[in-house]
């Protein structure tokens, strides 16, 4: 049985009060970046949860992290403007020289430095990330860096970034997956040196960008690992990001299930409560009962994850589950509120438009089906 | 000086509050408990009276089930040194009375010799406001209740009281019981760093009986029964008829 983190999501509620739909809500009208919320989270050490003690964070396990990111929202809140600041700096806590984890995990762990933006997608290649056009030249002690990256989240409020660029050309490698490297990228040089950040407007706020590198150097000393090997190195993170993804929706879909049953019951038409309909209760229970097979699905995951195995199967498939629950709970609620469904002031819609997104990215539902049916099923690959 | 703050589990502010079927009190079946919100600013106060220098050790000590270990622990968390768990009862519907509290806080107290006691004013469950008031009694110490602003001058302690007519400022010898209202401070939270600190500090188990003292119940409740729902209001037209509904219906024009 994992250990659960009672006193850690009790105390993430209670942050999480002070923070009520209406701040929410005027971020959203806004398209603002919720920046006492994600201090508050830091000052109290949440996002430094997953940084070993030795580099200045707190060292716990992965279910730290996924209790704290589900309760965040299951108060309604939203973590999307600073989950990646807890776990983007994997990829550098394991893959990262003594140099590098010494010289950026304890700024990360403090929260003066942000390492909250990845820069793996590409308009032209989308979730076939090994044909990403971004390419790394090395010109002596540097790399020159040319190409676009897309929906790179938090861009604007990120001091480094993980970036993922082809060091050898498609053509001149054994394997597609091959002849990729990874970056630690400094935002602020970057900038000066001629990147450019451009916010796209999403159907729900969550500071996500187009970025442009035109000539930006990046010294050698940035790479991760080792040159050509940085595929593998990206994918190494994927199951701790999937995990804790499928908490979020998981708090989402908790949220969402309070909410209508609490409607449900205090909502009268027709001279009784609407929840009185099985019409309105049972897409409800249906919601809730999804909502608890997902969750089980996400301990699991985590529990492998925590005793060391590759719990790649477990990781997409509570992802996947927990993402089509919150989804359903967030149908049934809209259904539930009738007409107030889609008023601003119930933040029902606006979850509705947030909780969308996890069927969608970090990787979508397709991709998952296809890695359950090759990798556990052993069906020929379709793509 | 060592400071004393006793803190109690209670159903959590924000939940709804039903009454069991058989009137026997509040249903507290898998409802979310947590400290006491007035014992919050107790616990609160005494970290801010060490942090600037005046208190060397807070205790905080919890009567009740053996649940109370997490209150206990979020005291912890958020500063106090070291715990005291007083196991008085098995069923989380037991609660154990003012004066049986108010002993074992007199025992623990003779045990532990503290300069001065800050406790909630009341419990937000069955709103005593008895217990400080008691202990005081018992111990035979000055008390302060209602305190919204408290300071510690040498040998005294001078608290602010929120009174019916306004503030009054007292000053009392100490050793001394404080009881705290809503106004003294806002708590902190308790950090993640302070929370995994908090498992590691020294929570101690007891019982009555390790301190003599006899907590069955003198008081017998009769009844419980849920306020009656608020009937609708109605709209008036003009501010003529709202003058004669105040007067002719509402009488209290
Ligand atoms: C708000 C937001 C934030 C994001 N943040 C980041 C970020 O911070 N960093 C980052 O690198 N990326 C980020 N992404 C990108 C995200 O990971 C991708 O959108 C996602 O991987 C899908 O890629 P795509 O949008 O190019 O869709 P496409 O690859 O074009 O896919 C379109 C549809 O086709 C389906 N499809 C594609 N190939 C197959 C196949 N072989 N079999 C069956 N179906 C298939 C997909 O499942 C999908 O439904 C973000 C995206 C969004 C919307
Ligand atoms: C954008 C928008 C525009 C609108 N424009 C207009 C307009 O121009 N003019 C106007 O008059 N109204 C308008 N409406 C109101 C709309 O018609 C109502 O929202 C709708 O009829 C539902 O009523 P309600 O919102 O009060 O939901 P409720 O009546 O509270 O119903 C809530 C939920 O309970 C369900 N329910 C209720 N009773 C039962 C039952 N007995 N059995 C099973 N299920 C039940 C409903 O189906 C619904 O899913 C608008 C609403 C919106 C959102």
């Amino acid at each position: 049985m994992i250990d659960m983190h009672q006193d850690i999501r009790d105390a993430v509620t209670r942050l999480c009060a002070d923070f009520p739909g209406a701040y929410w809500r005027k971020l959203d009208a806004e398209r603002a970046y919720p920046s006492e919320f994600v201090d508050a989270l830091t000052a109290q050490g949440y996002l430094a949860a997953l940084i070993p003690e030795e580099y200045g964070g707190i060292g716990l396990g992965l279910s730290a992290g996924a209790a704290i990111l589900e309760e965040i929202h299951r108060s309604g809140g939203n973590a999307g403007a600073c989950h990646a600041q807890m776990y983007t700096m994997g990829t550098l806590l394991r893959h990262g020289s003594d140099a590098q984890k010494a010289r950026y995990l304890p700024g990360i762990a403090s929260g003066d430095l942000r390492l909250q933006a990845f820069g793996v997608t590409e308009p032209g290649s989308g979730t076939n990330t090994p044909a990403i056009k971004t390419f790394a030249r090395r010109e002596g002690d540097r790399y020159i860096v040319n190409g676009q990256k897309i929906w790179t989240s938090r861009a604007e409020y990120s001091d480094l970034m993980i970036l993922l660029a082809r060091t050898t050309p498609a053509d001149q490698v054994a394997k597609r997956t091959d002849g990729l490297s990874v970056f630690i990228l400094d935002m602020k040089a970057a900038r000066e040196a001629g990147m450019r950040i451009s916010p796209i407007r999403t159907m729900m706020n969550h500071a996500t960008c187009e970025v442009f590198f035109d000539d930006v150097e990046i010294p050698v000393e940035n790479l991760i690992g080792e040159e050509g090997r940085g595929f593998r190195y990206i994918m190494s993170g994927m199951n701790a990001e999937r995990i804790l993804i499928a908490a979020e929706c998981i708090g989402d879909a908790k949220w969402l299930i309070d909410k209508s049953s609490a409607y449900a019951k205090e909502r009268e038409v027709f001279g009784r409560p609407i929840g009185q309909n099985q019409g309105i209760a049972f897409p409800i229970a249906q919601a809730y009962a999804r909502m608890r097979a997902a969750e089980l699905m996400v301990h699991d995951a985590v529990r492998r994850y925590e005793a060391g195995e590759n719990p790649g199967a477990e990781a997409n498939m509570a992802k996947m589950l927990a993402a089509e629950a919150s989804w359903e709970a967030a149908e049934a609620a809209v259904q539930t509120h009738g007409g107030f469904g889609f008023a601003e002031e119930y933040d029902i819609e606006r979850k509705f438009r947030e909780t969308r997104l996890y069927q969608v990215a970090p990787i979508s539902t397709n991709l998952i089906l296809s890695y359950i049916a090759e990798h556990v099923l052993g069906m020929p690959r379709s793509y | 000086m060592k400071v004393l703050v006793p803190v109690k589990r209670v159903i959590d502010y924000n939940v709804k509050v039903r009454v069991k079927t058989d009137g026997s009190g509040v249903d507290l079946a898998n409802v979310k408990m947590s400290m006491n919100p007035f014992d919050e600013i107790a616990v609160e106060e005494a970290i801010r009276l060490k942090e600037a220098g005046t208190v060397s050790e807070i205790v905080a000590v919890s009567i009740g089930v053996k649940q109370a270990q997490e209150t206990l622990r979020t005291a912890l968390a958020m500063g106090a040194d070291r715990a005291i768990l007083i196991v008085a009862a098995d069923d989380v519907h037991t609660d154990i009375e003012p004066l049986a509290v108010a002993k074992l806080l007199k025992a623990v107290i003779d045990a532990e010799d503290p300069g001065l006691v800050i406790a909630g004013k009341q419990a937000i469950d069955n709103d005593m406001n008895a217990t400080g008031q008691m202990l005081a009694a018992l111990t035979g110490w000055a008390q302060a209740t209602f305190a919204s602003e408290l300071k510690v001058e040498g040998e005294h302690a001078l608290v602010t009281r929120e009174v019916d007519g306004g503030l009054q400022t007292i000053k009392v010898k100490m050793p001394a019981i404080v009881t705290v209202d809503l106004r003294l401070n806002e708590p902190r939270y308790a950090s993640l760093p302070n929370i995994m600190k908090a498992k590691k500090k020294p929570l101690e188990e007891k019982t009555p009986a390790d301190y003599g003292v006899d907590v069955t119940p003198r008081l017998e409740v009769l009844k419980t029964s849920e306020p009656p729902a608020r009937a609708a209001g109605v709209k008036v037209g003009s501010v003529d008829e709202l003058i004669t509904k105040l007067k002719d219906e509402a009488g209290v024009l």
